[in-house]
Parts: C-alpha cells; sequence; structure tokens
C-alpha cells in the first residue's frame, strides 16, 4: 500500500468516527431527556417561586435566569408576550441560577423584593437599566441597590429580609435544582418539566404551543 | 538493494511523523466533539492552544505528501507553543497561578468553565498530554533522518 494509500484511507476513518460519535452521542441525549421528561417536575419547580400568570394555568414555563445576564433581558419580553397569547393557560415561574460574579448577591435583593409581593417591578427595573450596574459581565450589587432604591418598597424590612433565612433557603434550594438540572448557562427555560431541544426563542414558542395543546 | 536502505530509513521517519498526524487530528475532532457536540463552553485559554494545534493538521499533512522533513521546523515552533499554553492553562486550574489571572469566556463564569471528564482527566491536562506526545513523536522523527 503507498503512503498517500494509508493517508487517505486514515483520514477516511477518523472523519467517519467523528461523524458516528457525534449521532451516537446527540442520540444517547435525546434518549436521556425522553426519559427523564416530566418525571423532573418536582426538580424544576418550587413553591413559593415568584410566579406571573394565572395561577390555575395548565402550562408552566420555568426560567432559571440571572438578573445580570443580557439573553434573559431580552427573553423577558418575549416570555410576557407567550403569556398574553395564550390568556389563562400559560403562566411562567421565575428560578434564580446566579452564574455571574457578584449575581448571588443582587438575586438575594430580587427574592426580598418577592417578599413584598414586589418580584416583578424589581426584576423589570434591573433588567431595563442592566447596562448600568452590570459591568463586563460582572454584577455591581451596589448599584443594584441603588437603582431599587427608587423603587416604591419597604427598605428596611428589605435590608433585614437579605440575609434572613427565607430569602437564603429560596436560593439555595434554586442553585441546588439549578445544578440538578445541569444549567450552566442562562436562561434556561422548561415547559411543564420539558426542557428546550435546543435553545431559541422558536424553539420556546413551539414547545408551549405544544403543551398548551395537549393541555387544552 | 542500496536504495532500499535510505528509504527504509526515510520510511520510518515518515511512518512517526503519520504517527504525530493522526494524534494532532484525533486531538483536533476530539475538541471540535467537546465544543459542537457536547457544547462545552470554550475559554479564551483553549482557544489559543486551538491555533497551536488545529494548523498542524494541515501542515503535517502537507509534510507527509511527499514527505518532507523541513516540516518539522514549522510543526515544532506550534506544537512547542501549544505546550507553554497547555502547562500554563494546568496550572491556572490546579490552583499554582492565582485564580483572578484567570480569563472567562463572555457571559460563562470562569468555574464553569473547565469541565471535568473521566473523574481527573480535565480538557487542559488532556491538551498538555497531547502536546507533549506530539513533541516526542516530532523529535523521534528528527532523529530518524539520516542526515
Amino acid at each position: 500500500m503507498n503512503r498517500k494509500t494509508i493517508f487517505i484511507s486514515v483520514a477516511g476513518i477518523l472523519i467517519l468516527a467523528f461523524v458516528m460519535a457525534s449521532l451516537i452521542y446527540k442520540n444517547y441525549q435525546s434518549g436521556l431527556q425522553g426519559a427523564s421528561g416530566g418525571r423532573n417536575q418536582s426538580v424544576v419547580e418550587r413553591q413559593g417561586a415568584p410566579i406571573k400568570g394565572p395561577a390555575d394555568a395548565k402550562v408552566t414555563i420555568v426560567e432559571f435566569f440571572d438578573p445580570a445576564c443580557g439573553t434573559c433581558a431580552d427573553f423577558y419580553p418575549l416570555v410576557k408576550k407567550l403569556i398574553d397569547q395564550y390568556p389563562g393557560k400559560v403562566r411562567v415561574m421565575m428560578r434564580y441560577a446566579p452564574l455571574h460574579k457578584g449575581s448571588d448577591e443582587v438575586v438575594k435583593m430580587l427574592e426580598a423584593a418577592h417578599l413584598q409581593g414586589k418580584f416583578f417591578p424589581a426584576l423589570e427595573l434591573l433588567f431595563n437599566n442592566q447596562q448600568r450596574w452590570v459591568v463586563n459581565h460582572v454584577s455591581q450589587p451596589t448599584r443594584a441597590q441603588g437603582i431599587l432604591n427608587g423603587m416604591a418598597l419597604n427598605h428596611n424590612e428589605l435590608t433585614a429580609d437579605l440575609n434572613g433565612p427565607v430569602v437564603t433557603q429560596a436560593i439555595q434550594q434554586d442553585i441546588k435544582d439549578g445544578q440538578a438540572l445541569n444549567i450552566s448557562a442562562t436562561p434556561e427555560f422548561f415547559v411543564n418539566g420539558q426542557p428546550l431541544p435546543s435553545f431559541g426563542y422558536q424553539q420556546l414558542s413551539q414547545l408551549v404551543k405544544q403543551a398548551v395543546d395537549e393541555a387544552y | 538493494m542500496s536504495s532500499k536502505y535510505v528509504n527504509e530509513a526515510t520510511s520510518s521517519g515518515w511512518s512517526v511523523l503519520f504517527a504525530a498526524w493522526v494524534l494532532v487530528t484525533t486531538a483536533t475532532l476530539g475538541s471540535l466533539f467537546f465544543s459542537e457536540v457536547m457544547d462545552v463552553p470554550v475559554c479564551v485559554l483553549c482557544w489559543y492552544q486551538r491555533i497551536a494545534m488545529y494548523p498542524l493538521v494541515l501542515i503535517l499533512a502537507i509534510g507527509l505528501l511527499p514527505y518532507d522533513p523541513k516540516v518539522l521546523r514549522y510543526a515544532a515552533a506550534m506544537a512547542g507553543t501549544g505546550w507553554l499554553l497547555a502547562l500554563y492553562h494546568v496550572l491556572l486550574v490546579a490552583g499554582l497561578i492565582p485564580k483572578n489571572a484567570q480569563p472567562c469566556v463572555q457571559g460563562i463564569p470562569c468555574s464553569e468553565t473547565h469541565i471535568s471528564l473521566l473523574g481527573f482527566l480535565n480538557i487542559p491536562t488532556l491538551s498538555l498530554l497531547t502536546f507533549t506526545l506530539i513533541g516526542v513523536l516530532l523529535f523521534y522523527t528528527h532523529r530518524m533522518e539520516p542526515s
């Protein structure tokens, strides 16, 4: 056998091995998702987490988010649009995944605002002013606090709750469940416990449509 | 007959260099598998090591067909650079270099960049092992040259 033949055959084998491994891996992954879908509801959802939309909606979107994440801010109006698109049928539950540096302090403020029923106004304020308190992908908690100070909140209570057991426990639970669900990037969506097949708004709205069709 | 002896020396040099090519190609496809198929995030340092690794697939191939031992000079420079970068990365992950010097992928916190596979073998260690092995193979190819 001459060198060219050896070279070309080995190159062919390597490329073939790569393609085969990719196909096998993708297959294995979708198999895993199918098996875990629906069963991980107790890990995906948390009692008492902030919810937007009707309480009796049969379709729940769970979003793991980081307030400092730009894509989360971009998706927020889109997720709201989905709730409006299916009135009474869809709700969204927000869960914390503070992956950015400094975000752990900021999610405490959001959870403390949630105790006063002001989670969503606080979140919208932070998302809309993200460039003022996130610098080079690092959260600046003091600046975020400064922005929230302009809100109608009981600020003494908020400060007292920040490091209280209720707030700490809620965030710890979210981080723990996020790790169990292998969340390494935000936002991460689940629709009735089902993860997105691949990331994107189109995929999310497709999955929500499917779940609505199934439930109603 | 005498020409066959000369050929044999270059031929074994060719085989060792070919082994190096198989190694860099496997490493290239492997790293692409991690990032493109398994969606493991790629940090800045990983990209620098890729810059030293990926071109070797082409450079060594050109040096193999037809066999041209001069390719060792070019390949050694790339492998050496990659080896230094991999060493730096391994030391960083091992905590021997301060964590705050750690580069970070946009939107992905630094703690998430070093996914450990097969228990103890993380990706930077694999990279350092590969570059070391490439260096060894290139050195042996050099040794087998008649001149």
